[in-house]
């Protein structure tokens, strides 16, 4: 169905002894687009994130992944054609960063990835190939499992909270890697952050989470205009506050 | 010494088989055992808790548990069970090594990071794909600590299994305790500690290999390992075919007459091996049970032990009996007397003053009874106890060798010697005598194994030695070995004693 979107909520309820973590939520991503998922930690945004890859199953509602009903496939095999990345990013640290990489076709039994290209492709140099996880710095091990993620060439991308373990730096610089291989691969990118100012950055909308609900969902402009409602503004004051702050320290 | 080690190959050999197989059989029940647990919690307490139960268990007692477990278990399918030798060590010692390799297992599983395990979900392994290509390799390092553990106690704990009629290295060191034969002692310990070292060098290469994802290093640590396993085992396959198995139990003086038995059927074309450092109960039924084919017991052991008689008798109506109820029963033969008996006796130190058992039993409330480790449980303790009303003010039992030195230094003052015992020759001791006849007579019999019953070249390389053997020449070659200087080995001693014998 070329026409369904990529990914869709329908009525999805998770509960963890008897609390919800996920409360009656529908939600439904365009092909194509970069979407923030927005929230303090427990709001529901991770396990949402878990439910579109099988992770995790709900108890309630479906979850449709190009209009199919996830529930009714080989989770195997969905799995294998969705890029998931972690925020403590989970490199099997007795494989060698090409072996990291080429692991999904691996599995899948097809002929092995052109490991040079996808570490160019994430900015990385080809001759960190042969290396261990623990011989590389947070970010660089962040960046390999984002080609470990690309490399099933799946077009849905899932991020939770990527950055959360890396430096500002660091984090500033993977986030414009991650929006340009968006855009140059044609992805559908989910990311999960409790930032923001990040969210604000790289998406194009931005899904607000509380207490298991989505509360807001608007574009970076309306949420800056204070059209998203109250619980977005709260979210958005922090950023404004601090850029003003530091606009008068500057001057 | 270099005698001493001479006789060491074959035992290293069967040593090294019955350690390999019981690691192997352990790993083979504790990997999956160990996966399995490692996902129930439930399971994996109670698989560690009865593992460490077994632990808890001396080596010695577990092995002996698994004699009547296996003569019970042979007797449900109808025979044919093997209750002595390989099985019941390999059984013991593999369940010795199941808790280190079950709780390294769990550990190694449990100890990966759990952000590892959801992103092999994540990429879509299958979960036969997470356990080859994660869960294995990431917890193989510490699952190989705990084989590593295991693989230097079953080495260790294989010296054991002499004790249920298996050749280890534990021969050398059980026969050289008894003998006082402390090159002997030394040769089996040095041999198994530097098996053990070996093993744990080897498999601390490929640990080490595996940790630091070094394959040659892992290769070369099993190359290594199989080769010397292999050299280890070399001498079983030049082992001869046609065989027969002496048996012995714990003492001196059936370790020489073992040795005269096996000489004779050596001469006559037998491939002799020998079964040193039996129980005494259990020497009869690894005899009826065809694990040895032949040893020698005594008259009245066999009366009060295995035919179960409370009376006594006189010699020949003893032996009358026990020919009768062996062929009846058991199967096994009586070739005839050997000529001396062994008997049990209290003696005492010279000069003590008492000359009978009716004269020491008024004394023996202020005196201490030095026993050996199975006389106190001996049907024969109760009938003198018994007859005599005799109350000591403490008992204390001793390997024999040990208690002839706390009767010297006084730690005990009578004992239970052996009336064919060249020590009480030597230490010059009063042998008490037994006014109310309440000891049973302890005549030397030659036995055979049911399938050796009828063999008549068998039996006609053994009946000459039918009362042929006197008690002077078994005392002084038992003394020949016993004594504290020039010892004789029990091969120089039985060859002494063969040419003193009547036939």
């Amino acid at each position: 169905m070329p026409d369904a979107p990529a990914l869709a909520y329908e009525q999805v309820s998770r509960r963890y002894a008897g609390v919800s973590a996920v409360d009656h939520v529908s939600l439904s991503i365009a092909r194509g687009s970069f979407v923030a998922l927005v929230g303090k930690s427990g709001s529901g945004k991770s396990t949402l994130l878990r439910l579109a890859n099988r992770l995790d199953a709900p108890d309630e509602g479906r979850v449709l992944v190009d209009g199919q009903d996830i529930a009714h496939g080989d989770p195997i095999r969905l799995r294998r054609s969705i890029g998931y990345v972690f925020q403590n990013i989970g490199l099997f640290p007795h494989l060698s960063v090409a072996e990291n990489i080429g692991i999904i076709p691996r599995l899948d039994g097809r002929p092995p990835v052109d490991v040079a290209a996808a570490l160019e492709r994430v900015g990385l140099s080809p001759d960190l190939a042969s290396r261990l996880p623990a011989q590389l710095s947070g970010g660089q091990q962040q960046r390999v499992g984002i080609a470990r993620a690309l490399a099933g060439e799946g077009k849905l991308l899932l991020m939770d909270e990527p950055f959360a373990a890396l430096d500002p730096v660091t984090r500033d610089t993977l986030g414009r890697t991650i929006r340009w291989l968006h855009d140059a691969l044609g992805l559908t990118t989910i990311l999960v952050t409790h930032d923001m100012a990040e969210a604000l950055l790289l998406a194009e909308r931005i899904v607000v989470m509380a207490q298991g609900r989505i509360v807001a969902d608007a574009t970076p402009a309306q949420m800056l205009g204070g059209q998203a409602g109250p619980d977005a503004d709260a979210l958005v004051a922090i950023p404004r506050a601090q850029a003003k702050r530091l606009s008068e320290l500057a001057r | 010494m270099s005698e001493a080690f001479a006789q060491l190959p074959p035992l290293i050999a069967s040593h090294v088989l019955l350690a390999a197989a019981a690691l192997a059989l352990a790993l083979i029940v504790g990997l999956p055992l160990g996966l399995a647990a490692s996902r129930r919690p439930r399971l994996a307490a109670i698989a560690v808790g009865s593992a460490g139960l077994v632990q808890t268990i001396p080596g010695l007692a577990l092995l002996a548990l698994f004699y009547p477990l296996l003569l019970a278990l042979s007797a449900l399918v109808g025979g044919g069970l093997p209750a002595l030798g390989f099985l019941p060590a390999l059984l013991a010692l593999s369940l010795y090594a199941l808790l280190p390799i079950l709780r390294n297992v769990i550990a190694g599983l449990k100890g990966i990071d759990p952000a590892v395990l959801q992103a092999a979900d994540a990429v879509g392994m299958t979960p036969g794909q997470k356990l080859r290509l994660v869960e294995a390799p990431l917890a193989a390092p510490v699952a190989m600590a705990g084989s590593r553990t295991a693989a230097v106690w079953t080495i260790g704990a294989a010296t054991l299994a002499t004790t249920v009629g298996y050749p280890s290295l534990g021969n050398p060191i059980f026969a050289g305790l008894q003998i006082e034969r402390w090159d002997l002692v030394l040769a089996g310990c040095i041999a198994a500690a530097a098996l053990a070292l070996a093993t744990d060098a080897l498999l601390g290469l490929i640990e080490r290999g595996i940790g630091a994802r070094d394959r040659r290093r892992v290769l070369a640590g099993s190359i290594l390992l199989l080769l010397g396993l292999a050299l280890a085992c070399l001498p079983l396959f030049a082992m001869p075919e046609r065989k027969v198995t002496v048996g012995a139990k714990n003492f001196s003086e059936q370790f020489i007459l073992a040795r005269l038995i096996g000489g004779r059927l050596e001469r006559a074309g037998y491939r002799v091996s020998y079964r040193e450092g039996l129980g005494s109960a259990v020497a009869f039924r690894a005899l009826q049970s065809g694990d040895i084919d032949v040893y020698v017991d005594y008259s009245g052991t066999l009366w009060t032990g295995a035919m179960g008689r409370t009376d006594t008798a006189s010699r020949a109506a003893m032996l009358d009996g026990i020919g009768r109820w062996m062929a009846a029963g058991p199967h096994t033969a009586l070739v005839g007397p050997l000529g001396f008996e062994n008997a049990y006796a209290l003696a005492v130190r010279p000069g003590s003053g008492i000359a009978s058992i009716a004269d020491l039993a008024a004394r023996a409330p202020r005196l201490t009874l030095g026993a050996d480790l199975e006389f106190l449980d001996r049907p024969e303790w109760r009938a003198i106890r018994d007859a005599y009303g005799l109350r000591f003010a403490a008992t204390r039992a001793y390997s024999p060798t040990f208690m002839y030195r706390a009767l010297q230094s006084g730690q005990a003052d009578v004992i239970s010697a052996f009336s064919s015992d060249g020590r009480v020759a030597a230490d010059r001791l009063t042998i008490l005598t037994d006014p109310k006849e309440a000891m049973p007579h302890y005549d030397a019999l030659l036995l055979v194994s049911p399938a050796r019953a009828h063999d008549a070249h068998f039996l006609s390389v053994l009946r000459p030695l039918t009362n042929a053997i006197r008690v002077e020449d078994m005392r002084t070659a038992n003394y020949s070995v016993d004594r504290d200087r020039a010892k004789a080995s029990p091969d120089q001693a039985a060859a002494w004693l063969d040419r003193r014998a009547r036939h």
